[in-house]
């Protein structure tokens, strides 16, 4: 029995602390990640520890220090290097996807990246287009990095450490609204009991967050807890709803997702990235392929294909909630 | 040495700039203590507040017309009112209304105003490029129309600024890039991310002007303004400005600044662009009266405006879609088709 909690963004340092004592070649740099304990808490107290050799603020200047990581990764080192918001990507694009990502193939298993990028994802806070995106499906779509993405404490720490450890690079992609911020309040969900030993959880593994036999819902970050909610609605009605938390992309778990709808045979897609070419267009894909005759019913839940909005109103309108899950598993029912 | 007149409207744009962020921030921290909690309250996201960098707006920008082009980063205020933007429709904007200036889907970082020509980014740098652009335009057209980038010290180390001065300078176009040194991006200090003291030095790998001006006097903006516009609207090319300012505030509202030192913070209370303003106008024999009296003729346009903004209607949620593409192509529209393999029994509409 663990009784602590911590919330996301302590777990996830607590990992990072405990990989950087253990290795010397661990190192972590980014935009105010120093003084500030980085924008998101992702590093919160661990310039005390570590000084700024190995907690490096960097010059705003993606290209050169996404950049960098890679070449210090090939040099053998484990950087980590942080994007402050995923919605910055575009302008270091080439040393993420045409070196960190490729490197390895292209040097024919010559060369390994063993970098972790993280980076923050998520709406729900009227930030608008250019910091509210959840770019989940861009990465993993990209091959050559693996793609991570924890929807709990418990989850986020385990995940880290697998990341860290990891010979690929890995993009640790974090949802803002789940880090247990003071100035941007997380649900319930992801303040979970977290031990203080070192663990790690296996990429490709999803996990069942709640088990039920009338329709599956698969989904991933923030959307696991809202599902979760929509869930515990629906079963004052009588629905029992299974939620499937894919936790990494790259690699993605079809096994678990296919077996679940072999036995519900109702399959929902939530994902808080965009609609048109991505990753429920995916999960639904790989269901057809494989258990094509189990599906009865299938929806995706998903942003609508425009860029995120400013307005309240409007933000609402197109952010997947807990009340558009329940809509689409009543829709398949 | 700038008019009477012209030192007035200098003034009357910083006061307004001042007072216009004094009230936003009053505005905005309404319904979000005492926990600060970013998503609340009436003025929804991030807000970066721009006092203390009101004379290098001024200071620019009074050298522009309409036809003029100006990018600025994601503390926007204080130029988009010295480029003469609606301040009421601005103002909608912010509180994410729909009869902002982009319809409650841009917010106070993404400000589009045609009319005047001044546009805004949350991406650091990346308003220069697009400025670049604004001035090939002007080239190509023959005709004497400048472009203005704002971007912070912290933004000189990003590729996209480098390469746009590159082109700017290859192309001999009629471009400004005002740097505004505040000292800080974000938590980090100017000399922990470049060697470089100063940002104008940056013109000298590009055969480019770079000019400094060391404080944040207005007038001293003003007149190098008058250098590094008239050079661009001669043909004669692009020019770096650079102009110390002051942070009185943290990067964003909720930054509780901690890396900071109270000595810091004070030395940039006690640098007040508006007091030296104020003192250049005693100079040219206004007194007391008629400095209130721009004041408060600013202050009531700030306050009409702020009033005209919460006022108005909040979007429609469905207008949501609108707005991906000026043309919308038929059948991509639909976002979110409904298909259900359990209805899909072949009875056709």
């Amino acid at each position: 029995m663990i009784d602590r909690e911590l919330t996301m963004s302590r777990a996830i340092v607590e990992a990072i602390g405990s990989e950087m004592r253990e290795n010397e070649e661990v190192f972590y740099m980014g935009e105010d990640v120093a003084d500030y304990g980085g924008i998101f808490d992702s590093t919160q107290g661990l310039l005390e520890e570590f000084g700024y050799d190995r907690i490096m603020d960097v010059p705003i200047s993606e290209t050169a220090y996404l950049g960098a990581a890679v070449g210090a990764a090939q040099q053998g080192m484990r950087p980590i290097a942080e994007l402050m918001f995923v919605d910055f990507f575009g302008v270091a694009m080439d040393q993420i996807y045409n070196q960190m990502a490729k490197n390895t193939y292209m040097s024919g298993g010559s060369v390994s990246v063993p970098m972790v990028m993280t980076t923050a994802v998520g709406g729900t806070y009227s930030d608008a287009a250019q910091h509210s995106q959840t770019l989940y499906g861009t990465f993993a779509h990209l091959p050559g990095m693996k793609v991570v993405v924890p929807s709990t404490a418990y989850d986020a720490k385990g995940l880290m450490h697998n990341a860290i450890r990891d010979d690929d690079p890995v993009v640790y992609m974090y949802h803002k609204r789940l880090m247990g911020l003071g100035w941007l309040p997380a649900p319930a969900g992801p303040k979970t009991p977290v031990p203080e030993e070192d663990y790690t959880i296996p990429f490709g593994k999803a996990d069942v967050k709640r088990e039920g036999s009338d329709v599956t819902v698969v989904t991933l970050g923030l959307h696991v807890h809202r599902a979760l909610d929509a869930a515990e609605s629906l079963a004052d009605d009588g629905v029992d709803v299974e939620v499937i938390d894919l936790r990494t992309l790259v690699p993605l778990d079809r096994k678990t997702v296919v077996e679940s709808v072999e036995k519900t045979g109702r399959l929902v897609v939530v994902d808080e990235d965009y609609r048109s070419f991505g990753l429920s267009g995916e999960i639904v894909s790989a269901v057809a392929d494989e258990a094509l005759d189990s599906l009865e019913a299938v929806e995706r839940v998903a942003m609508p294909d425009v860029p995120i909005p400013y307005a309240r109103e409007l933000e609402h309108e197109v952010q997947p909630d807990a009340s558009d899950i329940e809509t689409a598993v009543r829709n398949v029912r | 040495m700038p008019s009477v007149e012209r030192l007035r409207a200098l003034y009357a744009d910083m006061v307004t700039a001042r007072y216009y962020e004094e009230r936003l921030q009053e505005e905005y921290l309404e319904g979000k203590q005492p926990a600060f909690d970013i998503s609340a309250g009436p003025i929804p996201g991030e807000l970066h507040l721009a006092a203390g960098q009101e004379a290098a707006a001024v200071g620019v920008c009074h050298h522009l017309r309409d036809d003029d082009v100006v990018t600025a980063p994601h503390r926007p205020h204080h130029v988009a009112i010295a480029k003469g933007i609606d301040l009421k429709r601005m103002t909608a904007e912010i509180f994410g209304r729909d009869t902002g200036l982009c319809s409650g889907k841009g917010g106070h970082m993404h400000l589009f105003d045609p009319d005047v020509n001044f546009a805004c980014s949350g991406i650091i740098a990346e308003g220069c490029p697009p400025a670049v652009g604004a001035g090939l335009a002007a080239k190509k057209r023959n005709t004497d129309s400048v472009a203005v980038a704002y971007l912070g010290e912290g933004a000189i180390d990003q590729g996209g600024f480098f390469e746009s001065l590159n082109f700017a300078a290859v192309h001999d176009l009629p471009v400004v890039f005002v740097v505004e040194d505040n000292d800080w991006a974000i938590s980090m200090p100017q000399e922990r991310v470049t060697d470089v003291e100063s940002a104008d030095t940056r013109a000298d790998g590009f055969e480019m002007d770079g000019i400094r001006v060391d404080h944040d006097d207005a007038v001293a903006v003003y007149e190098a303004a008058a250098e590094a516009v008239g050079r661009a609207r001669d043909g004669n090319g692009p020019t770096i400005l650079s102009v110390q300012v002051h942070r009185r505030m943290g990067h964003f509202m909720g930054d509780p600044q901690s890396y900071r030192s109270d000595e810091d913070q004070e030395a940039a209370l006690d640098r007040d662009s508006i007091e030296r303003m104020e003192a250049h106008l005693r100079d040219h024999g206004l007194d007391d009266d008629d400095l209130g009296a721009v004041r408060a003729e600013a202050h009531q346009r700030v306050d009409d405006a702020i009033a005209w903004a919460k006022d108005q209607p909040k979007p429609d949620p469905d207008d949501a879609y609108e707005h991906v593409f000026t043309n919308p192509p038929s059948g991509v529209t639909d976002t979110e088709p409904d298909f259900d393999l359990a209805e899909t029994g072949g009875e056709g509409e």
